[in-house]
């Protein structure tokens, strides 16, 4: 009943129902994406050292407790509203789960296994390609499918902060208690989540070697 | 710019009294939700240590209610809760279930086996090889699977708070909808301190839970 009430919401509105289901995934998309550009250099650079990655982990380990309103609603009175200060707030909030993978995952991979490699006559650059990028990489998308699922999620939270999406749709669905309205935000949002959780596990298990992989 | 960060600080002293009853909500509604969420855990991740379909199942299914966006879980609730506390509190309890059941679960199986056999070697009876050899040796894994989930259940407070179940996100929306910003810095600043604090807090019971099952 109310699923119908939702589905005639979006057959009668496709235009806003589209606009706002293309925001929230170009919003999303576009955050993981510059966190990904920021968090997988800066940690493989970070796992070479060892003051500054000691910093820049407690950091992250902190940024991973702060909840994700918080961060979008203390953004607002120093960068305003829309699409732009969500943009920032969402890459700020995928930062740490992609950081602390990458850093873990190069640091974990087994000095004897390079060793071995050396000793098979690989060059260095064979070394980082068919060895440490191999074993690194199941951990480092491990972060940024952790990262997706909470980009998604904080995206439906951006609505508050004028970045659009489909929490639109909830926020005036609670607002005005009209709950197929509600509906038409939340549902599409879960499945997005679930799917990307999906999409992202599907590829993560790809991505593993296959000796590696788990059943 | 100045003027302004002063104009929050300044907010939030003449303002004391209303932050921290949205604290003192804030709190009540998380540890609520922990102490249900934990109860359940503990009873599901004991049932799935044992039996391997359980596990896959209960894991499953709780993973399934983890990844689902807040906001739209809380909006999903009110067709069938309504509005309020419960509301915010049955969406706090699913969204830990998943966190909680694989602690539980595989704390206990990380117990030794040559404990267990010692214990039943001794005339020790199924429940207490439970009570005093399994659960205190997988406690650590617990307490850590507990600090997790309080983060998690204090970020989704903050929400919840747009469903009228008070605590800290009060403030914040207040502000968000007056562009009141010294409201909103009080109740965000005041949300992260209440998550670092716990965390730090349960980091030092995981440490100490540690040390005792060594």
């Amino acid at each position: 009943m109310l699923l119908a009430e939702a589905w005639q919401f979006v057959v009668d509105h496709p235009q806003r129902f589209a606009d706002a289901l293309g925001t929230h995934v170009a919003l999303s998309a576009a955050a993981l994406a510059l966190a990904i550009a920021i968090a997988v250099p800066a940690g493989i650079a970070l796992a070479g050292t060892r003051r500054a990655a000691q910093l820049a982990i407690a950091a992250a380990n902190v940024g991973r407790t702060v909840p994700s309103l918080a961060v979008l609603a203390l953004v607002m009175p120093v960068l305003g509203t829309g699409f732009a200060p969500a943009l920032f707030a969402l890459t700020l909030l995928a930062l740490p789960p992609i950081l602390i993978n990458t850093y873990t995952a190069v640091r974990e991979v087994d000095p004897d296994v390079v060793d071995a490699a050396r000793g098979v006559g690989m060059s260095a650059a064979e070394i980082v390609r068919k060895v440490e990028l191999p074993l690194a990489l199941p951990v480092v998308f491990a972060g940024i499918r952790t990262a997706a699922v909470q980009v998604i999620s904080g995206a439906v939270l951006a609505a508050y902060i004028g970045g659009g999406g489909l929490g639109d749709f909830i926020t005036t669905g609670i607002a005005m208690m009209a709950l197929p309205q509600l509906v038409v935000g939340a549902v599409p949002a879960t499945l997005l989540a679930i799917g990307t959780d999906r999409l992202f596990g599907a590829l993560q298990h790809v991505l593993t070697p296959r000796p590696l992989r788990l059943p | 710019m100045a003027a302004r960060h002063w104009c929050a600080v300044n907010w939030f002293l003449r303002n004391w009294d209303q932050v921290a009853i949205a604290l003192w909500e804030h709190v009540v509604i998380s540890a609520t939700s922990l102490a249900i969420a934990f109860a359940l855990s503990l009873a599901i991740g004991i049932w799935a240590a044992r039996h391997e379909r359980v596990y896959r199942l209960a894991l499953a299914a709780s993973g399934i209610l983890y990844t689902i966006p807040t906001l739209a879980f809380l909006a999903l609730l009110i067709p069938l809760v309504g509005l309020g506390r419960t509301n915010a509190i049955v969406c706090m309890v699913a969204f830990s279930l998943m966190i909680l059941i694989r602690n539980v679960a595989a704390g206990l199986r990380g117990v030794a086996p040559e404990a267990i056999e010692a214990a039943t070697g001794m005339g020790m009876s199924a429940g207490e090889i439970l009570r005093k050899v399994e659960l205190p040796l997988a406690l650590p894994v617990i307490v850590a699977g507990l600090r997790i989930a309080t983060v998690t259940v204090i970020s989704v407070a903050v929400v919840a708070a747009y469903v009228n179940a008070g605590g800290l996100g009060t403030l914040i929306f207040a502000g968000i909808s007056n562009d009141h910003a010294p409201k909103i810095w009080s109740g965000a600043l005041t949300a992260c301190a209440l998550a670092i604090v716990a965390d730090a807090a349960l980091a030092r019971l995981e440490l100490a839970a540690k040390r005792r099952a060594e």
